[in-house]
């Protein structure tokens, strides 16, 4: 980049420098939308992962992501929750947070929720110990050192054992679980921190029909209330829970709108659902 | 080979958990009670007695408790956060060094060369005064507070890079290494004031108790006995914290650790730290019992026997470690007796056989004993594998 074109891009009108914005830890969503994902590129190795991508995520809205695979669906979740850098772009939370500065640590405090593609809990731990540690609370190390439950947590613990149907199974070790029990203890681990946003990979991949079912309810449940954003490969799963849907191909959004106007949409089907039998 | 690889770096499979399998309490019992009956057996009975511990048996023994610290300092580590130092010789020779310091200071004019102010091995080098890092060295205090520091503040710089850059697995282990033959190198040198490869000896008594009297080495016996008790309890009590919950998290599955909101590397700096420590007391409490502090214990191949150690007893089980370093030493005082240069096959084939068929160690093998199969977790089951591997994106991210 030249010096001039840097010039341009620091003196740009509709923009206001990072060292004159408010960084406070409050989210402020005032213009209703929560997330701001804008200009985003990022390439690996030449491979352009993400392109241009523009995303807005309203408060209290579930929204469903697809895309074929390498579309830069878990890609976009690594760069939003502080995993992988971006080459360019910006992404903020509400209209102040710049989430591009901060780390994975950061970002988790301050209210983002990710849920993995594969479930990831602490198999060693005990269903209530995943839950605890996953506690909104101080996490330095002194304050955890020192740590005990009180009553409220546990009765915060007790409901959402009871949320993700797993109260019988508190005293287990996460790792003797199921594979559909893990998904819900991790969607656990992510309520018990109080999220604003949850960022959830495949929730159902794997599970049974029954299964997959009651993942759909819990997730629209939530909506409302948190604000959801589901990567999700079953169409039927996405039909059966979604409003918006986002396809995203090769890195940049492709469509967006209701599921029908989605499955109406020519380049969608020439480029995703074509595909499908 | 894999599998063993697997074993030595891998996830949650060869780790025991805390809380069921660890009886900490009955262990520091047992070890109090042997302590007492081995002290009063030497102090109290007459040298012609059948029960009779020689002093050094006792010594022997206080030896065994200062690795079993060690190897205490190392599962605390590897056991539970899962960072396999393979350079905790370094904190052990280090904290033996500073103890070695206030020894030599406390020679005053009785050495070879009799200088009341200078060790013996500084006026062979024909120095006239003391470097400043031997300045204060003959009070007892700063020397204990150097047992601690010197081996903390290394862990806190060495860990805050490493962590903080992500260094994990083989990488960090490699680099443990580096770092303890470095300091193998330095301390070899007779300009870094330290004795040279002769290292610091010939001490002759600590706070005013004459280091060869049978009372003192019973004494430095106790004490040794009665601090691996205190830290067996203090890391159990540790681990059953929520920073333990954490560290524990941090070891399978660092990450998703992450994504709720703990920066693991302050984690893993801290425990580090704690560890380090640990290491630094029991080469403190080792020094005046073999009399002796050289270069050769910041050696690599000692920093591996620690890791065997604890693998041959358990990871991750805390009593375990204990228990594997007193067999291990044990089996090494005999078997280097037979035949002292197959010792190091032996233990090379120990660590192979362990890692292949007892993953859990000593303690997984008590468990399973008892019957209480262990309530290990099941190794992560694959049934999607196909769904949660077809995105490309996942092996690049």
């Amino acid at each position: 980049m030249s010096l001039l074109d840097t010039t341009r891009e620091v003196m740009r009108r509709d923009q206001v420098w990072p060292f004159l914005q408010d960084d406070t830890a409050t989210v402020d969503i005032s213009h209703q939308v929560l997330l701001y994902v804008e200009g985003l590129n990022l390439s690996f190795d030449g491979f352009k992962a993400l392109n241009d991508l523009n995303l807005y995520i309203n408060d209290g809205e579930l929204r469903c992501l697809i895309g074929a695979n390498g579309a830069g669906k878990t890609t976009l979740m690594d760069v939003i929750t502080g995993k992988t850098q971006c080459d360019s772009g910006t992404v903020y939370f509400g209209q102040s947070l710049n989430l591009l500065e901060k780390d994975e640590a950061e970002i988790a405090q301050l209210g983002i929720g990710r849920k993995f593609q594969k479930p990831t809990v602490f198999e060693a731990h005990t269903v209530m110990d995943n839950l605890e540690l996953s506690l909104k609370s101080n996490k330095s190390v002194i304050p955890t050192l020192l740590a005990t439950l009180t009553g409220e947590e546990y009765d915060q613990m007790d409901q959402v054992l009871e949320t993700i149907g797993l109260k019988g199974e508190r005293m287990m070790l996460a790792g003797s679980l199921s594979h559909g029990q893990k998904q819900w203890l991790e969607i656990g681990m992510l309520l018990m921190a109080n999220p604003r946003l949850l960022l959830v990979d495949e929730p159902v991949a794997g599970m049974t029909v029954q299964e997959g079912e009651r993942t759909a309810e819990l997730l629209t449940s939530l909506a409302g209330e948190r604000t959801v954003v589901v990567v999700e490969h079953d169409m039927e799963f996405v039909r059966s829970i979604a409003r918006t849907v986002t396809v995203l191909h090769q890195g940049s959004v492709l469509a967006e709108g209701s599921m029908d106007e989605i499955q109406n949409n020519p380049d969608v089907i020439e480029v995703y659902l074509g595909e499908a039998p | 080979m894999s599998t063993l690889l697997q074993n030595v770096f891998g996830n949650a499979k060869g780790f025991a958990r805390l809380n069921g399998e660890s009886k900490v309490a009955p262990f520091v019992v047992l070890l109090l009670v042997v302590t007492v009956l081995a002290s009063a057996c030497n102090l109290l009975l007459p040298q012609d007695s059948i029960f009779y511990v020689s002093t050094y048996t006792i010594t022997l023994l206080g030896k065994y408790l200062c690795y079993a610290m060690l190897a205490l300092a190392v599962d605390v580590i590897w056991g539970f956060c899962g960072i396999l130092s393979l350079g905790h010789g370094a904190f052990f020779a280090l904290g033996g060094y500073a103890m070695g310091m206030y020894l030599m200071r406390q020679i005053g004019d009785r050495g070879v060369y009799g200088n009341p102010e200078l060790p013996d091995f500084m006026v062979f080098l024909s120095w006239n005064e003391l470097p400043w890092f031997w300045q204060g060295m003959d009070q007892f205090w700063l020397a204990m507070l150097m047992v601690l520091l010197v081996p903390g503040l290394l862990a806190y710089v060495f860990g805050w890079l490493a962590f903080r850059s992500r260094v994990t697995g083989v990488y960090l282990s490699i680099m443990t290494q580096a770092l303890t033959y470095a300091l193998l190198l330095s301390f070899f040198r007779n300009e870094m004031g330290f004795g040279g490869n002769n290292g610091l000896t010939d001490f002759k008594d600590i706070l005013g108790f004459d280091l060869q009297s049978d009372n003192t080495r019973v004494t430095l016996f106790i004490i040794t006995a009665l601090m691996l008790s205190g830290l067996l309890v203090l890391s159990k009590k540790i681990m059953q914290t929520r920073f333990g919950k954490v560290v524990v998290a941090i070891r399978d599955g660092e990450s998703r650790a992450r994504f709720i909101g703990y920066r693991t590397e302050n984690y893993k700096v801290w425990l580090f730290v704690y560890s380090a420590m640990i290491a630094g007391i029991a080469g403190a409490l080792y020094v005046p019992q073999v009399g002796i502090i050289n270069p050769g214990e910041f050696s690599p191949i000692n920093s591996i026997e620690i890791v065997i150690w604890v693998a041959v007893g358990g990871r991750g089980t805390l009593v375990g470690a204990v228990i594997g370093a007193i067999l291990v030493n044990y089996a090494k005082t005999k078997f280097t007796a037979i035949m002292p240069d197959g010792w190091l096959f032996a233990l090379g084939a120990m660590f192979v056989l362990v890692t292949l068929y007892l993953p859990k160690g000593l303690m997984g093998l008590w468990s399973q004993f008892k019957g209480e199969q262990a309530v290990a977790p099941t190794p992560v089951n694959p049934p999607n594998e196909t769904s949660a591997s077809h995105n490309p994106e996942e092996g690049r991210a």
